[in-house]
C-alpha cells in the first residue's frame, strides 16, 4: 500500500493554484486534508501525477459571515466547523451532521471542500448543503462562478467541476437561520459512512409544518430535496401520526435508492421512513422545550 | 515476488507483472463444495472432503428416541480473523560467509520456526536464529507457516543480504489464517426429569485451499467438537465433523480456536430445551452442570475434567449483575417499548495443551518449556525462558512466579524470551500456555534457584537449609528472623571470592527445569458470561449495554493481567457476534481486504465489562494456574447471541447466524415477508 510515484506541489496563492490545474488539468489532484485522497492513492485506485496541495493557501480555511450568509472556506476542517459558534448559530445541521463524520483524527484533517468535491452518496455534508441550499463557489483560471448544491452533485462521486476548478468556499443563506433542523443517520458503528442518513429542516406555524427540506445521505446516488414528500408533508400538525405515515408510506416511490449494496433496498427504505418519523417527532419537540 | 530497494518500488514493480489467469469456478460455499456433483477445488481430487471424523459413545439414537424433549438447531458461523494491531512482518538475513540465517518475525514461535527454517532451507539447525521479540498481538494468526515468510527467507539465501517484508493491511486481511467458518446442526435430548442425556453434532467446517502448515486446519473442527456439551452432565454423544475445502483463504487456529462454537451451539440448546420446559434456563443449567464434587469426571468426548466450578460461577455471576435488579430492568424497559435481552453462557475452555495434542500427530511442535535462572554477581536472576510475549504480559506473570520462588523482589529479576539464540527450546505462545505451563516449569525451576541458593548459605554459615529461607533476596534464619547475607553478596563470593567458601561446595548459580504442566492433554478451565443488550427497532443494530464474565482459571498470578485479557476476548468475542466477517463476492474475490470493509468492534461501540473470578487450583501442578488468555472469547459470542433471542423471542423470530446483522434482526422482528436480498 504505497502510492505510485507523484510530484508534490504546495503553491501558497490561489492563482498559482489553479495555474498547476489549468496546466495539469485531469492529471492532477487537489490535495484537501487527504483523509479520502490518500488512502486512494496508497491502495493504487488513483494515480495523479501530480498533487497540489492546496493547504498553504491563506484565507481558505476561514468561516465568516458576510452579506450572503455564512462563507465557509474549503480548507476548513471538520472539527473547526463542528465547533464553530457562527456555524452553530446559522446552520446547527452541520454540527449536528459533523458528530457523525468519522473519527477525532479524521475531523482535524478532513476538509469541507475534500468532502463536497468527493461527493460520496454516504458522505452528510453534501445533503447538508443541498439541505441548505447552499451555494458552492468554485474557481479556476478563468474564473469563478457559483453553482447552487442541488446542481452541484451530479452522480455517485460526480460533480459539476471540472478538472481545473476547486472550490474556494460554500456560501449558506442567512434564511436558514429560520428553520429548525435535525441531521440524524444510522451507520454500522460509530463514525462509520451511513447505511442513511437524514438532513432535515423545518418551519412550523401553530403546531403545523409550513416549511420542509428533505435530504436523505447514502440512499441514492447523489442528494437532493424530496420535493414531493416535502409538499406532502405541508400543513401537517405535528403529533397527526396518521398523515404523516402515509406521507412516509410514499417514499419508495419517491426515492431511488441505490441496488447492490450490501443492505438490501427494503432494509434502507425502512431506515429512512424511521430516520423521517423520528427527525418530524424530534423538531417537535425541540420547539416544546 | 518482487524483491526491490523499497516497497513502493516494489509494488511499481508488481503492477508491471502481468499474469494471464484461466478462470475456473470458484467453490466457496462448504455445503455446496461437499455435493457429489462439485466441482473440486483441486483438479485431479476426487472430493472436496479433506478430513472426516466421527465419534459415537453410548446409545444415542436410544436416548433420542426415550428422550421426553428433543431440541434442534442449526447455526451458521461466519469466517473472521485476528487482526493483531502489529501485522506479520520478518527480516531475514542469510551470511553468505557463515552459512547462518538471522530472522526476525512477529511469531508467537520463535523455536518452530527455527526448526521449520532449517528444516525447508537445509540450514543447519545451531545456524539459524529466530527473533521474536515483543509481538504486536498474534491471536494464533501468527502461529503458522506462511508461504510469504518462507519465500523471504529464501530470497535472503538467495540474494546473500538482508530481506524484509511487512505485511500491510491489505496483505494481512487477504493472507492470514480465518477462522470459524462452520455450519452446525445440533440437537439435544433431555428425559421428563429436564436431565440433558444425549447431544448429537454434525458439523461441516470450511477449511480453505488448504490445511495450514504445521499445525493443520481441522484442529479448529475437532477442538468445537470436544467442546461441545463440556460443561454438563451427560454420556451419549455422537458427533461428526467435515472439514471441506474451498478457494478461500485456509483457516487455522485463532483465539479460542473451535471453543465458540461449540460454546454458542451449546448454550443455544440449552436454552431451547428450558424453553421447551417452560423453566428458567438458570434452573435448567444448575440441574445438568458437572458438580464439582463429581469430578474428575470424562464427558463423552473422552476429555478428563477436573477441578471445575460450573455452579459456583453461574452464583458468582448472578451476584455480579444483580440478576434480579436485570430481570426488574430488562421487565420495565420493555414496558416502555425498548427492545432488549439479557443472555448467559457457561463454557468449558481446553487450554495449555499438552504434548499429546500435536505429538502423536508427528507435528513437530513442543509443549514444554525450558526456563533457565542465572543470578548474577548482583543477585538478580536473569531468566531465559522459551515462552513468547505477544503482547499478554506472560513476562511480567513469569518474573512474578520467579520472585515468589526464590524469593528476591521483583525488580530483581529479568525474565527473557522469543531470541532462539539465547532462549532455550520450548513451545512459545499458544493455547493460554504461559501461566500454566511455562509458570509451572519457571516455579520449579525457581525452587531449585532457592534450594541451590539455601544450600550455599547454609554451609557458608554452619546452619541447615532447613533453618533458612529467602525473603526479598535476604538470606534469612527462619527461626530468629535474623538477615544470615544478602543474595547478592552471596553471588559475589561464588564468582568473585569463591575462596571464602566452604571447600566442595560447587555452588550452581544457574539452574534449569524443563517440562510440562502435568496432566493430561487438555487442560479444562470453566467459566460463564452474560450479555445485555438493546436492540434499536429503526435499523435492527444490536447495542451491547453491558456484559459481565466470571472464570475460573485456577491460581490468579496477576490479577490486572487476567482481567484485562478477559475483557480484550470479550471483546473479539463481541466483534464475533456484531461485526467481524471475511467476505467473498460470488466470484471468489475477497472482499474485505480493508478496514473500511471489516468491522472491527470499537471502543466506542463497547459495554462496560465487569470481571470476576472464582479460583480453584489446578490440582495436577504445583502452582494451579490455568489457561486464561482466551476464555473472553470463549462465550461472549454466545452470550451475545442469547440476549439477542431473548430480546427477539416475543416477535416470533430468532437469530441463527454470526456475525448478526441488523437486517437479521429486523427480519427476525418480522420485518421484510420475503428475503429481499434474494
Ligand atoms: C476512517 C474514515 C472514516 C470516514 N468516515 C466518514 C463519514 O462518516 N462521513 C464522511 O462524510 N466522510 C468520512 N470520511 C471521509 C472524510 O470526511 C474525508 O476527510 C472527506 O471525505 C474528504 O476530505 P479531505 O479534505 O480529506 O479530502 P481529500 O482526501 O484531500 O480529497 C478528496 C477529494 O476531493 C478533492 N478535493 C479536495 N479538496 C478540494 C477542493 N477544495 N476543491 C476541489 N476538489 C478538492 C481531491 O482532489 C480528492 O479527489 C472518512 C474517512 C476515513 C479515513
Amino acid at each position: 500500500m504505497k502510492p505510485a510515484r507523484v510530484d508534490y506541489m504546495r503553491p501558497r496563492s490561489l492563482e498559482a493554484a489553479l495555474q498547476l490545474l489549468t496546466t495539469h488539468g485531469p492529471d492532477a489532484a487537489i490535495l484537501g486534508g487527504g483523509q479520502s485522497l490518500i488512502p486512494m492513492l496508497n491502495l493504487r485506485v488513483a494515480a495523479p501525477s501530480i498533487l497540489v496541495d492546496i493547504n498553504a493557501i491563506a484565507g481558505m480555511n476561514e468561516i465568516v459571515n458576510g452579506v450572503s450568509g455564512l462563507q465557509i472556506g474549503a480548507v476548513a476542517r471538520h472539527n473547526d466547523v463542528l465547533r464553530s459558534p457562527l456555524v452553530a448559530d446559522c446552520a446547527p445541521l452541520l454540527a449536528q451532521a459533523l458528530k457523525h463524520v468519522a473519527h477525532e483524527a479524521i475531523r482535524n484533517r478532513g476538509t469541507l471542500g475534500g468532502s463536497l468535491a468527493l461527493a460520496d452518496p454516504a458522505a452528510e455534508l453534501p445533503a447538508c448543503m443541498v439541505c441548505l441550499e447552499a451555494n458552492i463557489v468554485i474557481v479556476s483560471s478563468r474564473g469563478e462562478r457559483v453553482v447552487e448544491a442541488s446542481d452541484f452533485f451530479q452522480g455517485i462521486y460526480e460533480t459539476a467541476l471540472e478538472p481545473d476548478e476547486l472550490i474556494l468556499r460554500v456560501e449558506i443563506p442567512a434564511s436558514n437561520r429560520e428553520w429548525r433542523c435535525h441531521f440524524d443517520e444510522r451507520a454500522r458503528r460509530h463514525g462509520d459512512f451511513a447505511m442513511a442518513g437524514l438532513a432535515l429542516m423545518m418551519k412550523l406555524e401553530g403546531g403545523a409544518i409550513v416549511g420542509c427540506k428533505i435530504v436523505y445521505a447514502g440512499l441514492e446516488a447523489f442528494p437532493r430535496r424530496l420535493v414531493n414528500i416535502e409538499d406532502a408533508l405541508l400543513g401537517i400538525k405535528l403529533g397527526d401520526d396518521e398523515r404523516i405515515d402515509a406521507v412516509i408510506e410514499c417514499l419508495g416511490a419517491s426515492l431511488d435508492i441505490l441496488d447492490g449494496g450490501e443492505y438490501p433496498v427494503q432494509y434502507r427504505l425502512r431506515l429512512a421512513g424511521h430516520l423521517l418519523r423520528n427527525g418530524i417527532g424530534a423538531v417537535g419537540r425541540s420547539v416544546m422545550t | 515476488m518482487v524483491v526491490a530497494r523499497s516497497r513502493a518500488i516494489a509494488e511499481d514493480a508488481l503492477e508491471l507483472i502481468e499474469v494471464e489467469w484461466s478462470e475456473l469456478p470458484a467453490i466457496l460455499s462448504m455445503e455446496a463444495a461437499l455435493a457429489p456433483d462439485a466441482a473440486k477445488v483441486h483438479s485431479g481430487a476426487s472430493t472436496n472432503l479433506c478430513y472426516e471424523f466421527n465419534h459415537v459413545q453410548g446409545l444415542v439414537n436410544r436416548a433420542f428416541e426415550a428422550a421426553a424433549f428433543k431440541v434442534t438447531k442449526r447455526l451458521r458461523f461466519n469466517r473472521k480473523t485476528g487482526v493483531p494491531l502489529e501485522p506479520r512482518s520478518i527480516l531475514a538475513s542469510f551470511e553468505p560467509g557463515s552459512g547462518s540465517l538471522v530472522a526476525y518475525m512477529s511469531h508467537q514461535m520463535p523455536h518452530q520456526m527455527q526448526l521449520i527454517l532449517s528444516d525447508l532451507l537445509d540450514i543447519p539447525l545451531g545456524d539459524v536464529r529466530v527473533v521474536c521479540p515483543d509481538v504486536g498481538g498474534g491471536f494464533g494468526i501468527k502461529m503458522h507457516v506462511y508461504p510469504e515468510e518462507m519465500a523471504v527467507c529464501a530470497a535472503s539465501k538467495i540474494l546473500g543480504r538482508p530481506v524484509k517484508y511487512i505485511a500491510d493491511r491489505v496483505e494481512s486481511m487477504l493472507s492470514d489464517v480465518h477462522a470459524r467458518e462452520h455450519v452446525v446442526e445440533a440437537s439435544m435430548a433431555i428425559d421428563a426429569d429436564g436431565l440433558i442425556t444425549a447431544m448429537k453434532v454434525d458439523d461441516i467446517q470450511g477449511l480453505g485451499a488448504f490445511s495450514i502448515y504445521p499445525r493443520s486446519s481441522t484442529a479448529e473442527g475437532m477442538s468445537a467438537l470436544r467442546a461441545m456439551g463440556a460443561a454438563y452432565n451427560f454420556e451419549k454423544i455422537e458427533v461428526r465433523l467435515r472439514s471441506a475445502l474451498q478457494n478461500k483463504v485456509p483457516v487455522g487456529q485463532y483465539r479460542s480456536v473451535g471453543h465458540p462454537i461449540a460454546v454458542a451451539v451449546t448454550e443455544d440448546l440449552v436454552e431451547e430445551a428450558a424453553f421447551v420446559r417452560n423453566e428458567s434456563s438458570l434452573d435448567f443449567r444448575r440441574r445438568n452442570f458437572v458438580r464439582s464434587d463429581a469430578m474428575p469426571w470424562t464427558s463423552p468426548m473422552g476429555v478428563p475434567m477436573m477441578d471445575l466450578s460450573h455452579h459456583a460461577c453461574l452464583e458468582r455471576l448472578l451476584d455480579l449483575c444483580d440478576y434480579k435488579n436485570v430481570v426488574a430492568q430488562v421487565a420495565a424497559w420493555r414496558e416502555a417499548g425498548r427492545v432488549v435481552g439479557f443472555g448467559v453462557a457457561s463454557f468449558v475452555e481446553f487450554t495449555a495443551t499438552g504434548p499429546e495434542g500435536y505429538g502423536r500427530g508427528g507435528v513437530a511442535v513442543s509443549s514444554i518449556d525450558s526456563v533457565v535462572i542465572t543470578i548474577d554477581p548482583k543477585g538478580n536472576a536473569d531468566t531465559q525462558c522459551s515462552a513468547a510475549e505477544i503482547g499478554q504480559g506472560i513476562q511480567q506473570g513469569l518474573a512474578q512466579i520467579i520472585a515468589d520462588a526464590i524469593g528476591l523482589p521483583i525488580a530483581d529479576v529479568r525474565v527473557s524470551m522469543g531470541d532462539t539464540g539465547s532462549a532455550p527450546h520450548g513451545g512459545g505462545a499458544w493455547s493460554s500456555r504461559g501461566a500454566a505451563i511455562t509458570g509451572e516449569v519457571a516455579w520449579q525451576a525457581g525452587l531449585k534457584m532457592r534450594s541451590e541458593l539455601v544450600r550455599a548459605a547454609a554451609a557458608m554459615l554452619q546452619s541447615q537449609p532447613e533453618q533458612l529461607t529467602i525473603v526479598e533476596g535476604v538470606i534469612i534464619d527462619r527461626s530468629l528472623g535474623q538477615t544470615q547475607i544478602r543474595v547478592s553478596d552471596l553471588a559475589r563470593m561464588v564468582y568473585f571470592t569463591p575462596y571464602d567458601l566452604p571447600d566442595g561446595l560447587d555452588v550452581q548459580l544457574t539452574v534449569s527445569h524443563v517440562g510440562g504442566r502435568g496432566g493430561g492433554t487438555f487442560l479444562p478451565t470453566n467459566g460463564i458470561q452474560a450479555s445485555l443488550v438493546e436492540i434499536d427497532v429503526a435499523s435492527g443494530q444490536v447495542h451491547p449495554l453491558k456484559h459481565w464474565v466470571v472464570e475460573d482459571c485456577g491460581r490468579i498470578i496477576n490479577p490486572l493481567l487476567v482481567d484485562e485479557q478477559i475483557r480484550g476476548g470479550v471483546v473479539q468475542g463481541i466483534g464475533e457476534a456484531l461485526y467481524e466477517q471475511c467476505k467473498y463476492n460470488e466470484d471468489g474475490q475477497f472482499a474485505s481486504g480493508t478496514l473500511a470493509d471489516y468491522l472491527l468492534p470499537m471502543a466506542a461501540n463497547m459495554p462496560d465489562i465487569i470481571v470476576s473470578h472464582i479460583e480453584t487450583p489446578f490440582s495436577g501442578s504445583t502452582l494451579g494456574a490455568k489457561g486464561a488468555g482466551e476464555a473472553g472469547t470463549c462465550a461472549a459470542p454466545a452470550a451475545v447471541l442469547n440476549a439477542v433471542n431473548d430480546a427477539l423471542r416475543s416477535f416470533g423470530g430468532r437469530i441463527d447466524e454470526l456475525p448478526i446483522t441488523p437486517f437479521a434482526v429486523l427480519r427476525a422482528m418480522g420485518e421484510f415477508d420475503e428475503d429481499p436480498s434474494e
